[in-house]
């Protein structure tokens, strides 16, 4: 087995209000062209993972232990000047929201080309080019009018398609992809979805992929990491996980999905003794 | 089959060419030749993707909007020309419960207040003691704390208030609830909560619904219609139970076969359906 992309051990971040856990002890890893999905309810710490690997942790959470390798280098200990400019050349974010992650008073062009003029060097003509290039590989028909496009001027999964191409312009190795799809229509997330799988096969990244969606994560992942209260309940082969869960709160999740091909689905609550039984593990030292 | 409650028939909708800063909007059809029947007791699921006019079939069915054509009929009555005045005692037979509680509870109000202020403002209860005893009792049978009561808005969890939205709904004893997209916002777990929760109201109290949904999967749960919406026509309805497992039309295959379900399905994700959707 080659060495993973991303290895997050053991890590644990408390809120400095209320000296609450956010995240307990999480482990997880990434290999070069794998997925790894991360789910779990509202509350659960699955955004807290992707910020603690991008360093944008809010002010009113700290970091207590455990190690982020990414490459080998623990980026908890790298100092914050050269951290920024590792970060910014090899970790990209597919943020949920196209519309706040997009700058609305600035056209394409400028957005999807700043990195590549400041991190890559290249001046304004090639990373036009390179621009058009992403425009194309994510299947924007008319990179042209793209670029010179406002945010406002296009639909959601254009938007979105927009910063697919930007995630991936600087040719990172890892990229985080937190609710990717879960503003957009479920023909639009089926082509969102085939879209960044293809493009990480082509390049090679290791994507994390932050989900409340069992359905989106067993579909996309080729593993899987299940959160509740900041721990990790299970783990593994997303397969294994999605087939057949060893944990009762992942067999209670999976039950309370509604399906369309099930009539009886989505009806099941978690059951009270499956919520006691996690409170007790949490309780635990 | 039951004896319809709430009917509309052949209805458009359109959006009136108007002057707006930028200049002409022109005008926009965005239901053509709609109908739609809910019968009393039954819930109904509306579904379609965004912009295909669920919310606007939604609002027409409730009077909110005009219709440009057609014929909304309540109990058998002609609705569609009625004023406001002459709307007002039906309004609380016909309620709506909205997809962000958050937007739909007044963040200044308690839930006392929130939940007890439209009984009395429709008469439903006597006094605020009486409400009061009402709001309690439901609270209860909505697993929802009584301490819940003096609180505000922000102090509850999302499941609380979508319930709190829910409970005050049911309070009124209306006699068709427009459910839009309720459950979006929610964890599959408390999902499940609230989806239980309306089953359960519309056996006990006869309450006929129409439940508006982008998730095909929730409407499977919960309808036992569904109508399908394609850019502001129906292309599609049925009994649930067909449709979902034999659709007719393209386009409800297409959206069936872009709901990714939690099992391993290798082919998935690059299989495409015989519809090609508008992107």
């Amino acid at each position: 087995m080659t060495a993973p992309i991303l290895a997050i051990s053991r890590l644990s971040v408390v809120s400095t209000r209320d000296r609450a856990l956010i995240l307990r002890d999480v482990s997880l890893s990434v290999g070069r062209g794998e997925t790894h999905g991360v789910v779990g309810e509202s509350g659960a710490g699955k955004s807290t993972i992707g910020k603690a690997v991008l360093g944008m942790l809010p002010r009113t959470v700290r970091v207590t232990g455990g190690e982020i390798r990414f490459q080998g280098q623990d980026l908890l200990t790298t100092p914050q000047a050269s951290l920024r400019r590792l970060i910014s050349e090899k970790i990209a974010l597919i943020p949920q929201d196209p519309m706040t992650a997009l700058n609305p008073s600035r056209r394409i062009e400028g957005q999807l080309t700043d990195g590549l003029r400041l991190t890559r060097g290249l001046d304004a003509r090639a990373a036009r080019a390179v621009a058009l290039r992403l425009l194309n590989e994510v299947y924007i028909r008319e990179p042209e009018r793209v670029l010179r496009s406002f945010p406002h001027e296009l639909s959601g999964g254009m938007r979105q398609r927009v910063l697919i191409a930007a995630a991936f312009a600087l040719e990172p190795a890892l990229i985080i992809a937190d609710e990717p799809t879960t503003a957009l229509d479920v023909t639009v997330q089926k082509q969102i979805l085939r879209l960044i799988r293809n493009m990480q096969s082509a390049h090679g990244t290791a994507v994390i992929f932050i989900s409340h969606d069992l359905g989106v994560v067993a579909q996309i992942c080729d593993f899987v990491t299940l959160l509740f209260g900041g721990r990790v309940i299970e783990s593994g082969a997303a397969a294994q996980v999605v087939e057949s869960p060893g944990h009762p709160y992942t067999r209670a999740l999976l039950e309370a999905c509604p399906r369309y091909d099930r009539p009886d689905a989505g009806l099941r609550p978690i059951p009270q003794e499956v919520i006691a039984q996690l409170r007790a593990e949490g309780q635990a030292p | 089959m039951s004896e319809d409650l709430l009917v509309a028939q052949n209805i458009d909708v359109s959006f009136a060419q108007r002057s707006g800063l930028f200049g002409v909007v022109p005008a926009s059809k965005v239901l053509q030749g709609v109908t739609v029947r809910v019968g009393r007791g039954e819930t109904v699921g509306i579904v379609g993707e965004s912009g295909s006019g669920k919310t606007t079939l939604g609002r027409a069915l409730l009077r909110l909007i005009d219709v440009t054509a057609g014929r909304i009929s309540f109990e058998g009555r002609d609705i569609t020309r009625l004023s406001e005045t002459e709307m007002r005692p039906l309004r609380r037979r016909m309620q709506l419960i909205f997809q962000d509680p958050m937007a739909s509870l007044n963040p200044r109000h308690t839930i006392r207040r929130i939940v007890t202020e439209p009984m009395l403002f429709h008469r439903v209860a006597i006094n605020q003691t009486d409400a009061e005893r009402s709001a309690r009792a439901i609270f209860e049978r909505f697993n929802l704390p009584l301490a819940c009561l003096a609180r505000y808005p922000h102090e509850l969890s999302g499941g609380q208030r979508q319930r709190v939205c829910i409970a005050r709904v049911a309070l009124l004893a209306p006699d068709f609830v427009l459910a839009d997209e309720i459950v979006s916002g929610l964890d599959v777990s408390t999902q499940a909560q609230v989806l239980n929760l309306l089953k359960a109201l519309s056996r006990d109290l006869g309450l006929s619904m129409a439940f508006i949904s982008h998730d095909l999967s929730v409407v499977r749960a919960i309808c036992d219609r569904v109508y399908v919406l394609q850019a502001g026509r129906i292309v599609e309805d049925g009994l649930c139970e067909d449709v979902f497992a034999a659709p007719k039309s393209d386009y409800t295959r297409a959206l069936l076969d872009a709901i990714p379900l939690p099992r391993i399905d290798a082919g998935w994700l690059d299989r495409s359906s015989v519809a090609q959707v508008s992107a």
